[in-house]
């Protein structure tokens, strides 16, 4: 019998729960959002999403080679077999905590699908290549709107930056490093996060400043959903709305 | 049906007869979604690729080209989803670019915006939102005519 390769099934883990939860997290917004056109931009990129978790996790479901299937791995998984960071399970709030947390995490997955474009695994090169697409498109929306209502007026301002003190600690688990990331480096798969902190830091800066946003110094980090050691108490309420189908109708399908 | 004799091209054509399920005034064809068609005697391949990786319309678009090759004769549908390399509207063809626009959507244009109303064609327009009814359409406004309108995002 052959070796699971256990640390790759780790790292597209990662790739795929972190647009999973997070595109849940948008979905929830489906019917709610301020205007019309927030509503159906909110919709779509949670479609996005869950698109690319769906390459992801197809991937690591192939991998892994013991007959599960993408879905499986969405729906059938409880909280600590989750490897998304912390950051995208944590309750919308409002729409100012959604649109900080959507630009921290695009401006994160730009650079990052931008190095795997090159990855020396052609299936994560390729998912890499069409997920950066639409990254990209993000990225504009939520820079523009981080902008828009960083520097509109005083209730607004206050909103953003209340929201971005909020998430900040939670920015640094995008460059966490452990075996799984040692190991991807090593085979060219992946770099090491941290490798592109500094593109993070920039893109992020220089949108705050024009957004009259102040980040946080204190460099303090939570983690632990990247490695699945320790979820914060949102992401077993979250599945337990995102998985009722599945476990009020175990094998249920379309 | 035989379909010993039938030819690669004239499955392509039966293709650029099933109209896109969210812009039907296109078919998938126009859209470039159908990457590769191979026939052999009563097997047929054919290569799928999504717009937006979370297309809804996917689904259906499989389907469809199922239902209208079975039609056709063939015993063996053949179809495979392919990612790399990744859709582009450069794929779009000039045809399905020209209807766009004669059903009131904007073309896709490499600066990222439209160049004209669809429907008065003044180029004053303004961006209203980055994303529309479906994932692949924002929505656009024309500042001259005042009619919102859709354009089909570029990538």
């Amino acid at each position: 019998m052959s070796q699971v390769d256990s640390h790759l099934i780790e790292f597209l883990l990662r790739q795929g729960d972190n647009p999973l939860i997070l595109g849940h997290r948008t979905s929830e917004w489906c019917g709610h959002a301020p205007a019309l056109e927030e509503d159906i931009a909110l919709a779509n990129t949670a479609l996005d999403l869950i698109g690319q978790t769906q390459l992801w996790l197809s991937y690591a479901a192939e991998v892994e080679g013991g007959g599960r299937s993408n879905n499986d791995l969405a729906f059938l998984r409880d909280v600590y077999d989750f490897r998304n960071v912390l950051m995208v399970e944590v309750p919308n709030e409002d729409f100012a905590r959604t649109m900080v947390r959507q630009f921290l995490f695009d401006a994160f997955q730009v650079p990052w699908l931008t190095t795997l474009q090159a990855s020396s695994d052609q299936r994560v090169s390729d998912i890499a290549i069409k997920s950066l697409k639409e990254a990209l498109y993000h990225l504009e929306r939520s820079s523009d709107t981080v902008i828009a209502l960083g520097d509109g007026t005083e209730l607004s301002n206050d909103r953003m930056q209340t929201a971005l003190n909020y998430l900040w600690p939670y920015s640094g688990e995008f460059f966490g490093e452990d075996d799984t990331d040692k190991a991807m480096e090593k085979r060219d798969i992946a770099p090491l996060p941290v490798s592109i902190r500094e593109t993070w830091n920039s893109t992020v800066s220089s949108t705050l400043d024009t957004a009259n946003l102040i980040a946080p110094s204190d460099p303090f980090a939570h983690s632990g959903g990247r490695t699945g050691v320790r979820h914060t108490e949102h992401l077993g309420h979250l599945l337990a709305t995102m998985q009722t189908l599945q476990r009020s109708h175990p094998g249920a399908q379309w | 049906m035989n379909t010993t004799a039938v030819t690669v091209s004239q499955v392509w054509q039966w293709l650029g007869e099933i109209p896109d399920p969210e812009i039907p005034v296109i078919s998938i064809v126009d859209l470039g979604v159908v990457r590769d068609v191979s026939v052999q005697e009563n097997k047929v391949s054919v290569v799928i690729t999504p717009t937006y990786s979370g297309c809804p319309a996917m689904r259906e678009i499989t389907e469809h080209i199922t239902k209208e090759l079975t039609s056709r004769g063939f015993e063996d549908v053949n179809l495979e989803t392919r990612i790399a390399p990744a859709w582009t509207t450069d794929w779009m063809s000039a045809t399905g670019k020209a209807k766009l626009e004669s059903y009131g959507i904007a073309a896709p244009q490499a600066k990222g915006s439209p160049n004209r109303c669809p429907q008065c064609k003044s180029t004053d327009v303004e961006k209203i939102s980055q994303f529309g009814s479906t994932p692949c359409k924002a929505q656009w406004r024309c500042t001259d005519c005042l009619e919102p309108f859709e354009y089909f995002k570029c990538i």
